[in-house]
């Protein structure tokens, strides 16, 4: 018998006649550029922080010593309660809070994600000409839902985690593991194809990049 | 051919009614050219968006040259992490495998992502003849949805409704789906999102199965790429046990590298982002983590018999990124649904055609639907060179649709008299003595009416040119 | 420098006034301009309606009409595109179908020739300043094949911009399409229509008195929308405009 497989392949051949020997063709011309910025890594740090803040995400600027009074200080203010937190999370950073903590052991359900105030995680990489912070799950950062359900995310970003471009994060990531790229929070064009800020993801971003 | 689609009119009848509509008009004349300039300075901002949109389309065409090739590959990858792959041939095999898929859960509703592949094969409708009900998470989805309309762009199918229009909707109909809209709601953008979030949250927290679709198919490591704003996305492909994928076959690219280009072509080109809010990716499935059952559907329904026409087959470089939609004076005036199709304007108008072939009027008749102007060729991303296929359809049709015969004896005759000089002068001298009985307006049927009826037809010149010059200067003629 | 004059179809017929001005305003800048009588249409009503095959006599007829002439010269950049761009692409289509090279070569010898006038003007001549005079308010709408196809950019405004006395006003949406399109106006009347009228009306909210185009096709479909609904403002061809002078008022 044949199957929906060996048709679909079979036109395909039959569709592809004319072009000769229908073997290998050429490579694409990679002529653009590597990235578009130049610059050291204190100036990266800068855009990043311009193009996060530009779609709305909070971003503030620390070290890794002020970082736990900083994180204090933000949970706080949010009047966080409850914060999950991602297996491998560097227990220094949360050394000053004092909410209630969740820590997910995997058995976490959106069910009780959603009666979470906020997230906190690190990331696997960081790309600053599009203000894109990137998430793959792993230490520090957790399974896919725990940034997706509760309201709130905070995100910290180590300056060493921080590339310029699209082509030089894509090779540091592996493609065998599932990706979260969030380049600000939840928006939408929806509306008379103007932005808007908050739709179902966490409606606040904020972003504490350490210099 | 999706049902909702049957029996459209051809485009000039539908644009009769929406030109004429001038609440739509402003709707889209205000949200196309918000975006039109947004885009620009998008693609503004990087120097060499010529050597990515080059770079694009030879990915592209080189993926398309070998799709058979990298199909496999790519089917092979998804196995290799743990999802199933099937094959449709057209839309009722891609629905008939979906449903089974969701009866073998023994569900009766899904949450969707937004698919423009799912929106072609009319797969809601085909769900709900199953008794499955599928719920639209996308913002402009769920209002179509609710507002039980058709989808009138790529990127935001509601872009034919206003905020106002958009806030009556949800207040009438998002009860009878599930949470109501809150009291008092109002037209604030910030206050549609809200109502949608809420209405759509115990959605997602009961859902079993969710169907996406994908921007990108991964041929090397088989993974999918989806790329959104509101984060409707990621509920769907993080929080049901299983997913189900609808992907058109031209949506696969051979490298992980190669997203470095697409990433970067995609959201400037679309809502003219840097980068938008969010992009997921996923390889099979991960343990303990996102759906646990992952089924990809390869679609072809109509694709492969595109992909036999030459000039034609550059149409499946699309991305479905929508600025040949947002730039267009015909889609601007005529509105998505002249188009008779969840693909309108340019794209659609050389797209259409080549998928569902020229069935109907409706389809003859959308290669014409452009003045060929070449703003849609100059924005699109991958290079598309929309003029060129759409003329080359109208040859198509000009050859194959019955009803013109009239017109091919008409050029036909056109190009013997301008092949005879002679006969032309005559011809013109004829038209020129004559000129002062020529109306400026004709009552008679046929293209000088369509002509006269709102633009007066010109005044004939005492003589022609070609008269003058052999008067006044034929000395210096050979 | 052998020069022709490529008046086209549409000017011959409907609009005999502009090809008068190229003849002027050449003779004005020291080029003799010839006109091979064996002219008549370059095919792009044809071609884009879908004739292609209808189209190929034509494409023979222009080649050997201009044969031996180093510039062809059009006062129309969308017969200039129709050259440049399609006459190639027909001849490959030709040769692709195994019926030989006579039109791809023919296509070839001419779209290498072809130039519409205000490129003719600023890159063959190098002028900008053809010492024209035009005491109007005048605002410029710039056809898409010249737009888009031909990439005349800034050309036809630099040329503008030197005529004395003339005050040029900027067009809002200038780049989009005003709805002609060939067949387009005549099996789309009502989106045409529309455009049309979205463009006039940008025309008269300059306050100028004269809307001018470099392709008489797109003001025949403006001067009509204009005539229409009375409006005091008349669309008159860049090359009347650029061969006027104090004593020879030509538009």
């Amino acid at each position: 018998m044949t199957t929906a497989r060996d048709t679909v392949l079979a036109r395909i051949r039959a569709a592809l006649t004319d072009i000769p020997g229908h073997a290998e063709t050429g490579t694409p011309a990679r002529g653009y550029l590597a990235a578009h910025v130049p610059g050291g890594p204190a100036a990266l740090l800068d855009l990043l922080a311009e193009n996060l803040a530009d779609y709305r995400a909070h971003v503030h600027r620390t070290t890794a010593g002020a970082l736990p009074a900083m994180l204090a200080r933000l949970l706080a203010d949010r009047g966080t309660r409850v914060l999950v937190t991602p297996p491998g999370l560097p227990p220094d950073w949360l050394a000053l809070a004092t909410v209630e903590r969740l820590p997910d052991d995997g058995s976490l359900t959106a069910h009780t994600l959603e009666s979470v105030d906020s997230v906190i995680t690190g990331c696997a990489l960081a790309i600053a000409e599009t203000g894109t912070i990137v998430l793959d799950t792993g230490p520090g950062q957790g399974r896919r839902l725990l940034t997706l359900v509760p309201d709130h995310h905070i995100c910290v970003v180590r300056a060493d985690q921080v590339l310029a471009s699209v082509p030089q994060a894509l090779p540091l990531l592996d493609p065998g593991r599932p990706q979260t790229w969030i380049s600000g929070p939840s928006a939408t064009s929806d509306i008379e194809l103007d932005r808007v800020e908050g739709v179902h993801g966490p409606r606040t971003l904020e972003v504490c990049i350490l210099d | 051919m999706s049902g909702a689609y049957l029996g459209m009119p051809a485009f000039p009848e539908a644009a009769k009614t929406s030109t004429k509509n001038e609440q739509l008009r402003a709707n889209l004349t205000h949200a196309t050219h918000t975006i039109r300039d947004k885009r620009a300075a998008a693609v503004g901002e990087l120097d060499d968006w010529a050597q990515l949109r080059q770079a694009g389309k030879e990915i592209k065409d080189n993926t398309l040259a070998r799709l058979d090739h990298y199909l496999l590959q790519a089917e092979a990858a998804v196995q290799a992490a743990g999802g199933t792959v099937h094959w449709a041939t057209d839309a009722a095999e891609a629905n008939r495998i979906v449903a089974d898929l969701v009866h073998a859960k023994g569900e009766s509703e899904v949450v969707k992502v937004k698919s423009m592949a799912t929106q072609e094969i009319g797969l809601n409708e085909a769900l709900a003849a199953e008794g499955i009900t599928a719920y639209e998470t996308d913002l402009a989805e769920l209002i179509v949805q609710l507002g039980d309309d058709l989808p009138s762009h790529i990127l935001v199918p509601a872009i034919h409704k206003n905020r106002g229009e958009i806030r009556d909707i949800f207040a009438e109909a998002m009860g009878r789906w599930g949470r109501p809209a809150p009291d008092g709601l109002t037209d604030r953008p910030a206050d549609l999102a809200e109502a949608a979030r809420l209405h759509l949250r115990e959605k997602f927290l009961r859902a079993k199965v969710a169907v996406s679709g994908a921007n990108f198919l991964i041929a090397e490591t088989g993974t999918l790429v989806v790329v959104e704003s509101e984060g409707n996305g990621r509920m769907c492909l993080t929080l049901p046990e299983t997913l189900i994928s609808v992907v058109g076959i031209e949506k696969v690219i051979p490298t992980w590298r190669d997203l470095e280009v697409f990433l970067q072509l995609l959201p400037r080109s679309s809502t003219a982002e840097r980068m938008n809010p969010y992009t997921s990716t996923w390889t099979g499935t991960t343990d303990r983590d996102g759906p646990q059952e992952f089924h990809l559907v390869l679609l072809d329904n109509g694709r492969t018999a595109t992909l036999a026409d030459e000039v034609g087959r550059q149409a499946l470089r699309c991305i479905r990124c929508s600025a040949c939609l947002n730039v267009c004076p015909v889609y601007e005036r005529a509105g998505g649904h002249a188009y008779g199709s969840p693909y309108p304007g340019p794209i659609g108008a050389i797209l259409t055609p080549q998928l569902r072939g020229l069935q109907s009027e409706l389809e003859a008749s959308l290669p014409y639907a452009s003045t060929l102007c070449g703003a849609c060729y100059e924005v699109c991303p991958v290079a598309i060179d929309i003029p060129e296929v759409l003329v080359h359809l109208r040859e198509q049709v000009a050859e194959q649709v019955e009803g013109h015969r009239v017109e091919r004896a008409a050029m036909k005759a056109a190009t013997w008299l301008l092949d005879h000089p002679a006969a032309l002068t005559a011809a013109e001298r004829a038209a020129t003595r004559t000129r002062a009985l020529h109306p400026k307006r004709l009552p008679l049927p046929g293209p000088a009416k369509a002509w006269s009826d709102t633009r007066d037809l010109p005044a004939l010149p005492a003589e022609p040119f070609r008269d003058w010059w052999k008067k006044n200067r034929k000395d210096g003629s050979r | 420098m052998r020069v022709a004059l490529f008046v086209t179809c549409v000017n011959d017929a409907l609009y005999p006034g502009t090809g008068r001005a190229v003849v002027t305003l050449l003779d004005r800048l020291g080029v003799e301009v010839d006109f091979p009588a064996a002219q008549t249409c370059c095919g792009q009503p044809q071609y884009n309606t879908g004739y292609r095959r209808e189209t190929e006599p034509l494409v023979l007829r222009s080649a050997r009409a201009f044969e031996g002439y180093d510039y062809v010269v059009t006062p129309s950049g969308s017969c200039a595109a129709m050259v440049r761009d399609n006459y190639p692409r027909i001849g490959a289509k030709a040769l692709a179908q195994g019926r030989g090279s006579e039109l791809a070569d023919a296509a070839a010898s001419l779209a290498a020739r072809t130039f519409e006038l205000t490129e003719f003007l600023v890159d063959v001549l190098g002028v900008t300043d053809v010492g024209a005079y035009f005491p109007h308010t005048v605002t410029y709408h710039p056809s898409c094949h010249g737009l888009r196809m031909l990439g005349l950019g800034e050309r036809p405004r630099r040329l503008l911009e030197a005529v004395k006395g003339l005050e040029l006003r900027e067009l809002p949406g200038a780049e989009e399409c005003c709805g002609f399109g060939g067949t387009f106006a005549v099996k789309n009347p009502d989106v045409s229509a529309a455009m049309g009228a979205d463009k006039v009306r940008n025309a008269l909210s300059t306050g100028a008195g004269v809307l001018c185009g470099a392709d008489n096709s797109c003001l025949l479909h403006l001067d009509g929308t204009l005539r229409r609904q009375g409006a005091a403002m008349r669309a008159v061809h860049l090359a009347e405009i650029l061969a006027s002078t104090e004593t020879e008022v030509l538009a």
